[in-house]
């Protein structure tokens, strides 16, 4: 095939850089379904949808730059990834208002409304925006790749993506650990009475979650119109993904749902590399299958008396 | 849908604002009474299908809602275009089309099952529908058992051929050989890396287009890969492609996954500045998702770009644009959904009858004179006699036809070497 040391040196590091880059989509994707899951226990189905909201905004706000304000075309990206997340969030807000609180002790009708309010949220999807897909308008400098020597490639979205879910893990981390909010929604997770009891409305905090976790997967679904679709549907290509992540993780811990993203992501984009894609996705399926029968709790659980 | 008292109760209005509109201006009533006259309905329409004096009822039957409404609603605008200018032209024997539409949901027991509504309860006198060939196999044993005729756009795997459907899309052959033989000379393309999405289309189509590589050129396939439809992450397959360095990749990606791979390659620095690709999977509302930018460069294999300069498709542009808006595009398939009801309507005049079997008869050798892609003819074989086309995808999501075959390329849904 005529390859030179420094040809497969560039393949290594992009491939090592590829395995990077599915870690961090998987982890931006899981974090949002993590905090729900997670420290509510809520099976949020419609947890891709909210990521569509993120995505739509990007194309709302990118329409919007394009014919109003051409010139701010190149910074318009972080704005829009603000706004999809405050737009995503308060869209969780309501959905936990207007459905979830009610629900709370029947975990398996959780499961049933937010499959319902998914199905719905698609629907309203195809009727604002179409039922084509779109594409919006990406800046400049988030296109192409950087190539430091000739061969080597490494994509400029997936850098992006990248830094993003590095600033919102550690956001997520700093807010559980570090704040008010975090505090109560500890207390909430551990014991719901005594929290109570203790003067912490578990109401408000249940709904502060919930809306926080959507708004992350806001943000998921917006750095994600730089590598993929968005459509009505885009939703629900990204929810398997995501709960295999939590799932395998161990629900209730945060680092549980990095080390897994990590786990499965590099798993995938190896075998990936050295086999045929559909038998990848066979391959690492089996192994977080075998991995869930030895350890059904996930990779890590909190220790806690039950 | 309409009940049969509901019909019965729009039939009566039409037929008294038709005598009124007789008593008025006799001149521009007759035309049409004399062709409705001159067929009877007792004689055009032996089997009990829904047509009357003065109204033929045909079915509409695509996804509406799911995932597949992305891909079927430009066939559902262009078929009901066609219908309304076949209408405005007179009819068909002298009878306004009526439609009644059925939403398949993407989901293909519900296809069936509507099929079965439309043949049975309506007695439609034909069905144009149908997307995936998955939506298509399942209908097909109701269409023969129940003798409907059902006009199919997609370009498919072919491997089929029934009396009751007439294939408006190009069957594999017509859209692979040709296209992979225009790499070969024009840009001396001698490797190939075959991707595709995991299902039937990809898998036959890329078989077919190996055999052709490999048994008939005499060239290398260094590659073959598939991955699950709705797959997002194709960098390792990217990285893959660098290494073994095919001098054209030919894909058949689908759905989300394609916009997907062409932004992931885009990423990547695979672009057409240092890669070859061509493609039997990426039509104008591809491009909407993927984004021109995205892929522009790339090469596409098709029978109809919207940007054909021809004064058919001048004239069918305008009038699509004129009923969905300035910012519809059109792509393959929205074009061969298009011509269904015409070539249904020139069968039905030329058998003189709705009849479903003299229907089947009369269709081979119809012509299309006004086709937007040109010209075609319905094979003895239920599919069409069409050209192929090399589009160069644009930044702005439209095709620069870049090559045409110089003959209709022979419809051959069973060729022979190929299986």
């Amino acid at each position: 095939m005529g390859l030179s040391a420094s040809d497969l040196w560039n393949i290594v590091v992009m491939q090592g850089f590829a395995g990077l880059s599915l870690f961090s989509v998987l982890l931006l994707m899981g974090l949002g379904l993590a905090i729900i899951f997670g420290q509510m226990g809520v099976i949020n189905m419609a947890h891709g949808e909210f990521m569509t909201v993120g995505a739509y905004t990007i194309f709302m706000l990118s329409s919007l730059t394009e014919t109003y304000a051409p010139s701010l075309m190149p910074y318009y990206f972080l704005v829009a990834i603000a706004v999809a997340f405050v737009l995503a969030f308060a869209a969780g807000w309501l959905a936990e208002w207007a459905l979830i609180r009610h629900l709370y002790r029947r975990p398996l009708d959780t499961l049933l409304a937010t499959w319902g309010l998914s199905l719905g949220m698609q629907q309203i999807f195809r009727s604002t925006f179409g039922a084509k897909e779109v594409s919006p308008t990406l800046p400049e400098w988030l296109l192409g790749s950087w190539s430091p020597t000739e061969g080597l490639d490494i994509p400029i979205n997936g850098m992006f993506v990248m830094g993003l879910t590095l600033l919102v893990t550690g956001g997520v981390f700093l807010m559980l650990y570090r704040s008010r909010w975090g505090l109560r929604v500890r207390a909430t997770v551990s014991n719901r009475g005594m929290a109570n009891a203790i003067g912490i409305n578990t109401r408000n905090t249940d709904r502060m979650t919930f809306a926080i976790g959507c708004g992350i997967a806001g943000v998921a679904g917006a750095a994600f119109t730089t590598i993929g679709s968005t459509g009505p549907t885009s939703g629900s290509l990204y929810i398997v993904d995501a709960f295999l992540v939590v799932t395998f993780g161990g629900a209730a811990s945060l680092l549980g749902t990095v080390a897994s993203a990590f786990g499965i992501a590099q798993t995938q984009s190896i075998t990936e590399f050295f086999l045929t894609g559909s038998m990848a996705k066979v391959l690492t399926l089996l192994a977080i299958i075998t991995i869930l029968m030895i350890r059904p709790q996930g990779l890590f659980a909190l220790k806690m008396r039950r | 849908m309409s009940s049969q008292d509901d019909r019965d109760d729009l039939q009566s209005t039409s037929r008294r604002n038709f005598s009124k509109g007789l008593a008025t201006l006799p001149l521009i009533g007759m035309p049409g009474l004399s062709l409705a006259a001159k067929y009877p309905t007792a004689k055009v329409n032996t089997t009990k299908l829904a047509v009357t004096d003065t109204e033929v009822t045909v079915g509409q039957l695509h996804s509406a809602t799911g995932t597949m409404a992305i891909s079927e609603t430009g066939s559902i605008q262009a078929e009901r275009l066609a219908i309304e200018q076949i209408n405005a032209a007179g009819g068909v024997l002298g009878r306004q089309i009526k439609i009644i539409q059925e939403d398949g949901a993407s989901d293909w027991p519900t296809f069936a099952e509507k099929s079965k509504k439309l043949l049975v309860n309506d007695r439609v006198a034909a069905v144009f529908g149908c997307w995936t060939s998955a939506s298509r196999k399942a209908v097909l044993p109701i269409f023969e058992k129940e003798n409907g005729m059902l006009y199919y756009p997609t370009f498919y795997e072919g491997l089929e051929q029934s009396k009751n459907v007439i294939y408006t899309g190009q069957e594999a052959t017509q859209q692979i050989l040709w296209g992979l033989d225009w790499v070969m000379k024009e840009k001396g393309a001698k490797s190939f890396f075959l991707i595709g999405s995991d299902y039937i289309w990809p898998r036959t189509s890329n078989k077919i287009a190996r055999k052709h590589i490999e048994n008939f050129r005499h060239l290398k396939v260094v590659g073959e890969e598939y991955y699950p439809l709705g797959h997002t992450n194709f960098n390792s397959l990217i990285n893959k492609i660098k290494i073994v360095k095919p001098d054209c990749i030919y894909a058949i990606v689908v759905g989300g996954s394609n916009v997907a791979f062409y932004k992931q390659m885009k990423a990547a620095g695979v672009t057409s500045k240092k890669q070859l690709l061509l493609t039997i999977s990426v039509t104008e509302d591809e491009l909407l998702g993927i984004g021109g930018e995205n892929c522009d460069g790339f090469y596409a294999c098709m029978k109809y770009f919207q940007s054909l300069d021809n004064s058919n498709n001048h004239k069918f542009v305008e009038a699509f644009k004129a009923k969905y808006g300035p910012k519809a595009v059109i792509g393959d398939v929205t074009q061969a959904a298009y011509l269904g009801p015409w070539l249904w309507k020139f069968a039905v005049e030329k058998a003189g009858s709705f009849d479903i079997d003299k229907i089947a008869k009369a269709s081979p050798g119809i012509e299309f004179k006004g086709a937007p892609e040109g010209y075609v003819k319905i094979h003895p074989n239920h599919h069409l006699w069409s050209k192929a086309r090399i589009g160069e995808i644009q930044s702005d999501g439209q095709f620069k036809v870049v090559a045409e075959s110089p003959e209709l390329i022979e419809p051959n849904p069973f060729p022979k070497g190929y299986q």
